[in-house]
């Protein structure tokens, strides 16, 4: 049990899309089928992460071969929480699915795909290989192709031409990278490249390496200047496919950059601080200034996923432990509450019938629960304390503070400005003012709330009580960034005694 | 054998990116396919061009491994092989969708202005 542990994120929802695509003729049966299989894997992940808790690190080598031979997945305290809070979201999806799905989406595969997606993201997350990583990258890239044009509509079909096109050129470049690796060093174990990595000369190719993973990572990650793919498509796709995209996709890009750029190549060395530090500045900026001239709620989301990577980019770019800390925090944080804006996004077309804000008004009074949920998650997002979003902000912007990147702190704090003004603008068009045509608002079913305020809760409760995140996220980055830690559970210590930290 | 392999992937590259930056959406996919040729073929030399020397080693006895080539690099091409036929399969039904929903091959589904 304990020694496949590790597994269990994996297996559970490839059996459950399995069974679901088998069962493709029962709507019904699929819909228990995709909670059933969502509530063990979430029970499986707090399995995982009870386990790395005290900060061992779970390793599990496939079929025998020992690292560096055989794929291999790890767990530590980062990526076990990373599925945790995936696994977490995916079930708040099915929930809110249960009230938003039309039965023409069911048809089109909608839960053996949702299935396949929590396949490759939780795959990505705990895989110890980096080719094993991009094989996880196509299963994700296959499954969203797939969600985005659940309706086959002409805006989803134009949306997914354009996610295809950059994502695809994007692993194709990471798997050029990852060619470029092992011809340099003769492993893609990420352990093994951890040890072999410092005792390899530097050399063109090497640079080259890095500056590949930055550019194809950063593509899916949405960095500026490779983010036009995603305002392009998220908002096509229906909203719990939008959610889920905006919660998860773009993490698992940074989750991968996190990973190399800490156990792989040093971000502190040579020219990839100053790259680093203007590609998250730019970042922030132009997500929340696209942001402001958007009037459809998905699109004005859809940039704030692009200026919030910026925040969690400046983590790396500053690189000390509390940084590395705060972007963390900043990750889970963030993957909350934007998936939950979207689940609110969802609510105010399903009352008002729009997802453009000129067209929509009058929820205030029409339902002003839904008005405190959106304000939950809105305020969180713009970084008002007490929520959670206040101390995440709070920990990057403090740590570029220290980190000798004021002008980045200074950033940060201007985009936070912009984001308020944006929540502010969807916050007066959808819920203050008059609906423009006296139309009454729908009501919004309670399984479209339940999840709503599931998150909301959850941002509340990191938001008064942050200490017990602010430490994981401690510790956490300590074992991210301490790479004899990821080698030792390997080599059993032998191996690390050349290494430095 | 090395120029003649860089050369390729040289030519595979180039014409990949020159494809993938045409506003036909055949011609994209044709360039998104000779990218993955390109890397395949990257990939492959990565374990350095080897002439008579097998990747598959036979069975229990001591072997010296300078008479073989590095099976690991032929085992990543495979793999990349099988995906990436399988997401430009997917890909094609996209775009075939794309063509049927507004009679266009163009990559942005209407004429640019001429």
């Amino acid at each position: 049990m304990f020694d496949t542990l590790l597994l269990w994120p994996v297996i559970l929802p490839l059996a459950g899309a399995a069974l679901a695509a088998a069962l493709h003729a029962f709507p019904a049966v699929q819909r228990q089928v995709a909670l059933t299989t969502m509530v063990l894997t979430f029970g499986a992940s707090l399995f995982l992460v009870d386990a790395v808790m005290e900060g061992a690190i779970l390793t599990k080598a496939f079929g025998g071969w020992m690292p560096p031979f055989g794929i291999v997945f790890v767990a530590d305290r980062f990526s076990a929480a990373m599925v945790v809070i995936s696994s977490l979201l995916a079930l708040c999806a099915l929930v809110f699915a249960m009230g938003d799905l039309r039965q023409r989406q069911v048809r089109s595969g909608f839960y053996p795909l949702f299935l396949g997606l929590m396949i490759g993201v939780n795959g990505a997350f705990l895989t110890g290989d980096i080719f094993n990583l991009y094989v996880w990258f196509e299963v994700m890239l296959i499954a969203t192709l797939g969600l985005i044009t659940l309706d086959r509509t002409r805006a989803q079909i134009d949306g997914a031409i354009k996610y295809a096109v950059l994502n695809l050129f994007s692993t194709i470049l990471f798997l050029m990278a990852v060619g470029l690796l092992y011809g340099a060093t003769g492993t893609l174990n990420m352990a093994d490249l951890a040890v072999v990595l410092p005792q390899t000369e530097p050399s063109a190719a090497l640079t080259l390496t890095a500056m590949m993973f930055l550019l194809a990572f950063g593509i899916k990650a949405g960095f500026f200047p490779m983010f036009f793919w995603l305002p392009a498509s998220y908002h096509t796709a229906s909203i719990i496919v939008s959610a889920v995209f905006a919660g998860l996709l773009t993490k698992v890009g940074v989750y991968a950059l996190f990973r190399v750029f800490t156990l792989l190549f040093e971000v502190d060395n040579g020219t990839l601080k100053p790259l680093i530090a203007v590609i998250a500045a730019g970042t922030m900026l132009f997500g929340v200034f696209g942001a402001a001239i958007q009037w459809d709620v998905r699109r004005i989301l859809s940039f704030h996923i692009i200026s919030q990577i910026g925040y969690i980019m400046l983590g790396l770019a500053v690189a000390t432990p509390l940084a590395l800390a705060g972007a963390v925090f900043y990750i889970i944080h963030h993957i909350v509450v934007k998936a939950n804006l979207f689940f609110v996004a969802g609510a105010i077309h399903r009352a008002t019938g729009s997802f453009d804000l000129r067209k929509s008004g009058g929820l205030m009074k029409a339902s002003p629960l839904l008005a405190v949920l959106f304000a939950i998650p809105a305020l969180s997002l713009a970084g008002i304390p007490p929520l959670s979003g206040f101390w995440a902000k709070f920990m990057v912007v403090d740590a570029s503070f220290q980190g000798e990147a004021a002008w980045l702190a200074a950033v940060a704090l201007f985009v936070g400005l912009l984001t308020i003004f944006s929540m502010s603008k969807i916050w007066i068009e959808a819920f203050w003012k008059e609906h423009p045509r006296a139309v009454r608002a729908r009501p919004v079913p309670a399984v479209m709330l339940v999840p709503i305020a599931a998150l909301g809760i959850i941002t509340l409760a990191i938001g008064f009580n942050p200490e017990p995140l602010v430490a994981f996220s401690n510790l956490a980055a300590e074992s991210m960034g301490d790479r004899t830690q990821l080698i030792g559970a390997f080599y059993g210590g032998e191996h690390t005694a050349g290494v430095t930290p | 054998m090395e120029f003649v392999i860089a050369f390729a992937i040289g030519v595979l590259g180039a014409s990949g990116v020159w494809l993938i930056l045409r506003p036909r959406t055949y011609q994209v996919v044709m360039g998104l396919a000779l990218l993955s040729y390109g890397v395949n073929l990257f990939i492959f030399g990565m374990g350095r061009l080897r002439v008579n020397a097998p990747p598959v080693l036979p069975g229990e006895d001591a072997i010296d491994p300078a008479a073989f080539t590095d099976p690991l690099p032929q085992a990543l091409v495979l793999t990349a092989i099988v995906i990436s036929f399988a997401t430009t399969a997917l890909f094609l039904v996209v775009l075939i969708a794309s063509r049927g929903l507004t009679g266009t091959d163009h990559v942005d589904g209407r004429e640019g202005e001429r």
